[in-house]
């Protein structure tokens, strides 16, 4: 055990605090789930990559500074500390880029990679459908082979900025005779173009942040197929286990969330109640306990091991913890914890409150707690399954 | 950065592992409880030098460190280990290292207990046990042999606890340190004790996790494992989360008392905090999957669980722990 950062850490730390202090915006961007918020998030994703900031722990040739996990987590946490904006590239750089990087071919590497990291190219999430949620595995979209490639039709929904991206991964049915998880291939797809329609959905924080996408015999050439036919299901399950995991959900967010909490209830501590102290100690206690957590994974994982069904333990915490501390916040601005953005009465607490509505989704997407919890039960305590 | 454990720490706890699976089973933490003196591992655990493992080689130890001692303490834990190894090894260096080596080497050669009272606790454990009670009273901190304290017997939720409220005498007193440095001694005594305590806790949790998974793979109602309800499957998922993240806030916090950290106090409260809240909620979840079995004295599970409430008390209760943490990172007088 050996809990310094190295000489070289420290000075990776030193650089990124440095470069984020002359360069994060001085006022928060407009939420990046709305168009005019989405194109300014993409211009700072643009300067983020220019200095190589994007996706430091990626090899140079895409764009990233070969950087450790630990470098990363370093990364993360100046970063959150900083007050950057939201990453509006996440869904491309943590969540298929691993998949990539694991399953795809050289030329996919080269062809899509570097344009992700750099926000040429945006990607969104298309597993849900309207019947298919937490059973994943029961979706109707299909994909029908033609010359050259595919044709994909059916319907995704909740697709995350699914309004605003150019591309879309997501799984198709291409065997009709095989049920469930088999049968299933993972394709990269267009939300522009013939045969596509997007509709933007409002998410219960007023932003345009969900889609509805339509597809009708939308061609997908072979190329864009990501791991072999008909075994889409165990790529996409590789996929899943980063969001869960460590890369959507690093504890630099979390532990800025808690030091702002103890910032607003050191300015509201000799008016609020009481009792929220112990709240704001828990919550800072929760976000210590994620963080040291998280080192631990990334020291297994440094030396060979693997997150695994491990993932579903950080999912249900980091979510209900995000829950419990934006709660605590909200009961210490009193009654303008109705104040939304826009409210001059509101100073700068609407952004609790967009928090917080945030937070409640936590427990919902990424595989809910519910299923979470089973995998917990069934994969890691060895629970039977019926 | 490497928040892990080395080959020759992960070897001491099998082996710690291994002579409590032997010689502290829960037939003999029974034993304790009735009052059959049964023999227990202290002297195995002396001659595999665990007790006296914090001391340097010169005074007879391993010159090992709490980031070595972290998992052994889990293990004694596990096993409900009823003797005061975490006394032990939170007290000796210091007792060793002022003027206390006669007692030192007996408590290592584990021919001698060691109990700790610090400041205004109320209460000293393994009070029939101790030989000496290792006391700090606000001026100096001191060695008093069993003979010279006055000890009015309480009846611990945990019978296997012999808990006594202390009456202290300077007679035969061996004093360690007077005025400032008894106190910053005295203060990391407490830190090491309440770090133990974080450690054992944990390890209890994990013995009550085990035991309630074990149970709802076997017990059937409606005809089929009651493990495969969700209902179930769904508290013992919360009770594996709350201990799999308390456990590295006790890993770390023993790191931060090995190297004397300047912020060792805050860590070690919030290693002791969650190791305590774990362990009554998972107490609380194992107690509810066993059922009525769990609810009586018959069954293991209380052995271990009323331990966990008379450890998440000890050393600091949690919300002095939490106040600690206050105090420490809310800016507060
Ligand atoms: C903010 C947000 C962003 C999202 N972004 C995306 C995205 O980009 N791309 C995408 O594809 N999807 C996205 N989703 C969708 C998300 O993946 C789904 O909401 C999730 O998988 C649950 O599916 P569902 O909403 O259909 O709920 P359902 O599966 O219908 O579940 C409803 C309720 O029933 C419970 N339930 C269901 N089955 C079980 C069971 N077996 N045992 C116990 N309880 C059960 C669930 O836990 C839940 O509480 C997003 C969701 C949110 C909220």
């Amino acid at each position: 055990m050996d809990l310094r950062f190295t000489e070289k850490e420290e000075a990776f730390r030193a650089e990124c605090r440095a470069w984020l202090e002359a360069n994060v915006p001085k006022e928060p961007l407009p939420s990046g789930d709305t168009a005019e918020g989405f194109a300014l998030h993409v211009e700072w994703e643009k300067k983020l990559f220019e200095a190589r900031w994007a996706v430091v722990s990626w090899p140079e040739e895409y764009g990233g500074r070969g950087a450790s996990l630990f470098e990363w987590l370093i990364f993360e946490e100046e970063y959150y500390r900083a007050g950057a904006p939201n990453r509006v590239t996440q869904n491309g750089i943590f969540l298929l880029a691993p998949t990539i990087f694991e399953f795809g071919t050289e030329e996919q590497k080269k062809r899509i990679l570097r344009p992700m990291a750099a926000a040429e190219h945006l990607w969104a999430q298309g597993w849900s459908e309207p019947n298919a949620g937490s059973d994943l595995a029961s979706l109707k979209s299909t994909a029908r082979r033609v010359e050259g490639g595919w044709r994909l039709t059916g319907q995704k929904t909740w697709c995350t900025r699914g309004a605003f991206c150019d591309s879309a991964f997501g799984l198709f049915r291409t065997d009709p005779t095989q049920e469930r998880h088999k049968g299933l291939t993972y394709f990269l797809f267009p939300l522009k173009g013939e045969g596509v329609t997007v509709r933007g959905v409002d998410r219960l924080d007023g932003d345009l942040g969900f889609a509805e996408v339509f597809l009708e015999d939308v061609f997908v050439p072979d190329r864009d197929v990501l791991g072999e036919v008909n075994k889409g299901w165990e790529v996409a399950m590789a996929t899943t286990s980063s969001e869960r995991g460590l890369s959507l959900r690093s504890p630099g967010r979390f532990m800025a969330t808690a030091s702002r909490l103890v910032d607003l209830y050191k300015r509201y501590r000799e008016t609020c109640d009481p009792a929220l102290r112990k709240e704001v100690i828990d919550a800072y206690a929760a976000a210590e306990a994620y963080r040291w957590y998280t080192f631990g994974t990334v020291t297994r994982m440094s030396q060979g091991g693997e997150i695994g069904a491990d993932s579903s333990m950080n999912k249900v915490y980091w979510s209900e913890m995000d829950v419990r501390t934006h709660e605590a916040a909200l009961a210490m601005i009193g009654d303008r914890l109705e104040l939304d953005e826009g409210s001059p009465a509101a100073e700068d607490h609407a952004s609790w409150l967009k928090g917080f509505q945030f937070a409640l989704a936590g427990p919902i997407y990424a595989g809910t707690n519910e299923i979470q919890r089973n995998i917990i039960a069934e994969r890691v305590l060895g629970l039977p399954r019926k | 950065m490497r928040f892990g454990f080395t080959e020759d720490q992960l070897m001491l706890r099998d082996t710690v592992r291994e002579i409590l699976a032997r010689e502290c089973t829960p037939e003999v933490v029974r034993a304790v409880w009735e009052k059959k003196s049964p023999k227990t591992p202290y002297g195995t655990l002396a001659e595999a030098g665990v007790l006296g493992m914090t001391l340097t080689e010169e005074q007879g130890g391993l010159g090992l460190d709490e980031t070595d001692a972290a998992l052994p303490l889990e293990e004694a834990g596990y096993a409900a280990l009823p003797e005061p190894i975490v006394e032990a090894i939170a007290a000796l260096p210091v007792v060793a290292a002022h003027g206390g080596g006669a007692w030192a080497e007996k408590i290592a050669a584990g021919e001698a207990r060691l109990s700790i009272s610090i400041g205004d606790a109320r209460l000293v454990a393994f009070a029939e046990q101790a030989d000496v009670f290792l006391r700090y009273d606000g001026k100096k901190l001191y060695l008093a042999p069993r003979e010279e304290v006055a000890l009015e017997m309480q009846v611990s939720v945990d019978r296997t606890r012999s808990i006594a409220v202390p009456r202290f005498t300077d007679e035969g007193a061996t004093v360690l340190a007077e005025g400032a440095e008894a106190a910053e001694l005295a203060a990391l005594v407490f830190d090491r004790a309440a770090l133990g305590s974080a450690l054992f806790l944990n390890g209890l949790s994990r013995k009550m996790l085990e035991l309630a998974v074990e149970y709802a793979k076997d017990r059937v109602q409606f005809g089929r494992p009651i493990g495969s309800q969700q209902a179930v499957k769904h508290r013992l998922a919360d009770a594996l989360i709350a201990l799999e993240f308390a456990k590295p806030l006790a890993y770390r916090a023993a790191w931060s008392v090995a190297v004397a950290d300047p912020e060792r106090s805050l860590h070690v409260s919030l290693a002791k905090l969650r190791a305590s809240e774990a362990a009554r909620f998972v107490a609380k979840q194992s107690l509810q999957v066993h059922g009525a079995i769990g609810y009586t004295i018959e069954h293991d599970l209380h052995l271990w669980m009323k331990r966990a409430w008379a450890l998440a008390a000890a050393y600091g209760t949690e919300d002095f722990h939490r106040d600690r943490i206050g105090r420490a990172i809310l800016n507060e007088a």
